[in-house]
C-alpha cells in the first residue's frame, strides 16, 4: 500500500510516493533531496501542525486574544486542544508570551498569547 | 485647527510604515506615524496565524507578535504615532508639504512636513472587480474582512463556506473556518494552479480534505435573503463548460481573489501611477514623481511576505532621510521586464549604487534561469529552482553589475526568465 504526499519543506512541492517496507521502514520516491525522506517520515509517523487560535477575555468590549502553541503539536489531536483553548477566558490585561495552556494536554507543549492586551 | 511640525511624515501604521518611521528617527529626523486604525500593526493584527518573520527575527512568529516587536521599537524612540487619524487631504503645491489630518482625540490636524511616505498597504479585490454573476444576498464577505471578524471581533460569519479563489489568506481562512467549526466545501480558482503556496494547500487544504477545483469558474451566487448555493463551471481551453456546470449548497462565500494597492491619497496629490503594479512609479530610490513623496510596501507593489515589505520599507525611510539632507539619486536607469517577467519593482536602478528588484513571473517552473541584461549583453545570470507567480523574486544589483550600463549613453537594464 502506497500513499501519495506533496512535500513543503521547499517550494519545489515535491510529489512523494511513500510505501511501508516490510521491516517497517518507509520508502521514499519521487523526492529530489534527502529532506524529501524526513519529511515523509515525519508525516506518516508523527504529523505535527503549529496551532494558532483566539480565546475569549473576561472584558466585553476588548477583542479576541490571539494565541499559538509554542511547538508544533500532535495533528490528531488537534481538536481536543482547540476546545481546550476555545474553554478558556482570559482576564485582562494580558502581555505577549504569558502562558495560557500550560503542558497542554500533557504534551509538554505550552499555548501562549500573542498579543498584548488591556 | 492643531498646526504640527516634522521632518517627514509617514501615512500607514503598518509594517511598512513602522519600519520606514524607524529608520527615519534613526537618521536623527523627527518623524509621525498617521494610522486611521486604533492601534500600530495594520493587517497583521489579524493575521493570527504564524509564518511571520523567518527573514526578520529567524523566528516563526504569528501576525500579532511580529507586529507588536515593532510596535515596541517604535515606543522606544521619538516617533509621534497618530492612531485613530485619518489623512484627508495633502498639499504639496507649496514648499512645505501640507497634511490635512482628522481625529476623534485630536481634531482637526494641519502637519507640515518636507518628506511624505507612503505606507498606506493594499485593499481585497471584491464582488464587483470579478464580476460575479447571481443575486445578491447576505453572506458574500471577502476572506481579509471574515478573518477579522473571526480573529479579532469574535463573530463567525457562517457555517457551510465556497472559498472563490486560492490567494493565501483564501486558503488560511479555509483553515480557520475550519477550526472553529464551519464546513468548507470547496475552495474554486479560475487558473489552472493555485494561488497561494504549496504549504498552504497542504497544510489548510488536505489537512481538512477540502476540494480544490482548478480550472473552474464561479458563474451563479444563488440565493433570496441569504446565500444558498454558488454554480461552478469547469473551463476546457478557456471556454465554459455549461454542460458540466454543478452546485455546492452553503450559506456562506468568502472572496480570495488578489488585493490591489490603496492609492487614493497618492493619487490626489498627482502621483503617477504604474499600471502592473496599481502601484506609483517609483525611482531606485522608491522616490515617486512628486518630489520628497516616496512610497514602500503593499501600497507599491503587493507582496508576499511582511519580512520583504519591512526590508522595503526600510529603505524607502533610509532613503527618504538621505533626500532630507540633500542627497539625490545619481545615475538613473530604466529597468524593463522582460519575457515571463509581470513586473519589476521599483522600475529604476541606481548605476552607481546597489540595488535591491523585487519581480514577478508569469510563469511556474522548476529549474529556471533569470537573466539580467544591459543593452542585450547579460550581466548577470541566476538560477532558481522553483519559480511560480505567487512568489516575489529578489535581484541584487551592484555599481560592478551596472558598470556597463554607467558607460552607456542610453542604457536599458532588462530582467527576463527562461
Amino acid at each position: 500500500m502506497s500513499q501519495e504526499l506533496v512535500c513543503i519543506t521547499c517550494p519545489m512541492g515535491c510529489r512523494l510516493t511513500v510505501g511501508k517496507l516490510d521491516d517497517g521502514g518507509l520508502s521514499v520516491s519521487g523526492n529530489r533531496c534527502p529532506r524529501g525522506v524526513a519529511y515523509a517520515e515525519a508525516e506518516l509517523l508523527d504529523p505535527r501542525r503549529t496551532v494558532t487560535a483566539t480565546c475569549g477575555v473576561s472584558s466585553a468590549d476588548a477583542p479576541r486574544l490571539p494565541v499559538r502553541t509554542t511547538a508544533a503539536f500532535p495533528r490528531e489531536r488537534v481538536p481536543e486542544l482547540l476546545a481546550a483553548i476555545y474553554a478558556v477566558r482570559i482576564r485582562l490585561p494580558v502581555r505577549r508570551g504569558t502562558v495560557i495552556l500550560a503542558d497542554a494536554l500533557g504534551t509538554g507543549i505550552d499555548v501562549i498569547a500573542t498579543r498584548s492586551l488591556g | 485647527m492643531k498646526e504640527l511640525r516634522y521632518d517627514a511624515v509617514v501615512i500607514g501604521g503598518g509594517a511598512a510604515g513602522m519600519a520606514a518611521a524607524l529608520e527615519l528617527d534613526g537618521a536623527g529626523l523627527s518623524c509621525a506615524i498617521v494610522e486611521r486604525e486604533e492601534n500600530l500593526g495594520g493587517i497583521l493584527v489579524q493575521c493570527i496565524h504564524n509564518g511571520f518573520g523567518l527573514i526578520e527575527f529567524n523566528e516563526e512568529l504569528s501576525g500579532p507578535e511580529f507586529a507588536e516587536r515593532f510596535e515596541d521599537r517604535v515606543r522606544g524612540t521619538g516617533i509621534k504615532p497618530y492612531v485613530g487619524t485619518t489623512v484627508m487631504d495633502i498639499d504639496v503645491s507649496g514648499g512645505d508639504k501640507l497634511l490635512y489630518c482628522y481625529s476623534a482625540e485630536y481634531g482637526i490636524l494641519r502637519m507640515s512636513c518636507r518628506a511624505i511616505v507612503l505606507a498606506m498597504g493594499c485593499r481585497e479585490r471584491n464582488r464587483g472587480n470579478i464580476r460575479i454573476p447571481g443575486s445578491r444576498p447576505a453572506g458574500v464577505y471577502t476572506a481579509g474582512l471574515a478573518q477579522r471578524l473571526v480573529n479579532i471581533e469574535g463573530y463567525i460569519p457562517g457555517k457551510d463556506i465556497v472559498i472563490v479563489g486560492s490567494g493565501d489568506i483564501g486558503l488560511i481562512m479555509a483553515r480557520r473556518m475550519s477550526w472553529v467549526g464551519c464546513k468548507v466545501h470547496a475552495v474554486v480558482e479560475i487558473l489552472p494552479y493555485p494561488s497561494g503556496l504549496t504549504r498552504n494547500i497542504v497544510q489548510c487544504l488536505h489537512d481538512f480534505s477540502i476540494p480544490l477545483y482548478l480550472s473552474h469558474l464561479t458563474t451563479n451566487i444563488v440565493g433570496k435573503d441569504r446565500v444558498e448555493g454558488v454554480e461552478i463551471t469547469p473551463l476546457e481551453n478557456g471556454a465554459l463548460m455549461t454542460e458540466k456546470a454543478f452546485t455546492i449548497a452553503c450559506d456562506t462565500v468568502l472572496l480570495s481573489v488578489g488585493l490591489v494597492p490603496e492609492n487614493e491619497l497618492s493619487k490626489q496629490v498627482g502621483v503617477e501611477m504604474n499600471p502592473m503594479t496599481n502601484g506609483p512609479s517609483v525611482d531606485s530610490r522608491l522616490m515617486t514623481n512628486v518630489s520628497g513623496v516616496f512610497a514602500c510596501g503593499n501600497v507599491l507593489h503587493v507582496h508576499d511576505l511582511v519580512d520583504y515589505v519591512v526590508e522595503e520599507a526600510r529603505r524607502a525611510g533610509a532613503f527618504a532621510a538621505l533626500w532630507l539632507k540633500g542627497e539625490r539619486a545619481k545615475l538613473e536607469v530604466r529597468v524593463k521586464a522582460g519575457s515571463n517577467v509581470r513586473y519589476v519593482a521599483p522600475g529604476r536602478v541606481d548605476a552607481e549604487a546597489d540595488n535591491k528588484i523585487y519581480l514577478r513571473t508569469l510563469i511556474v517552473k522548476n529549474d529556471a534561469t533569470l537573466e539580467v541584461r544591459v543593452n542585450n549583453r547579460v550581466i548577470k545570470s541566476v538560477k532558481k529552482t522553483h519559480i511560480q507567480p505567487s512568489e516575489m523574486i529578489t535581484v541584487s544589483l551592484g555599481a560592478k553589475d551596472l558598470a556597463a550600463a554607467a558607460g552607456s549613453p542610453d542604457p536599458v537594464v532588462e530582467i527576463a526568465i527562461s
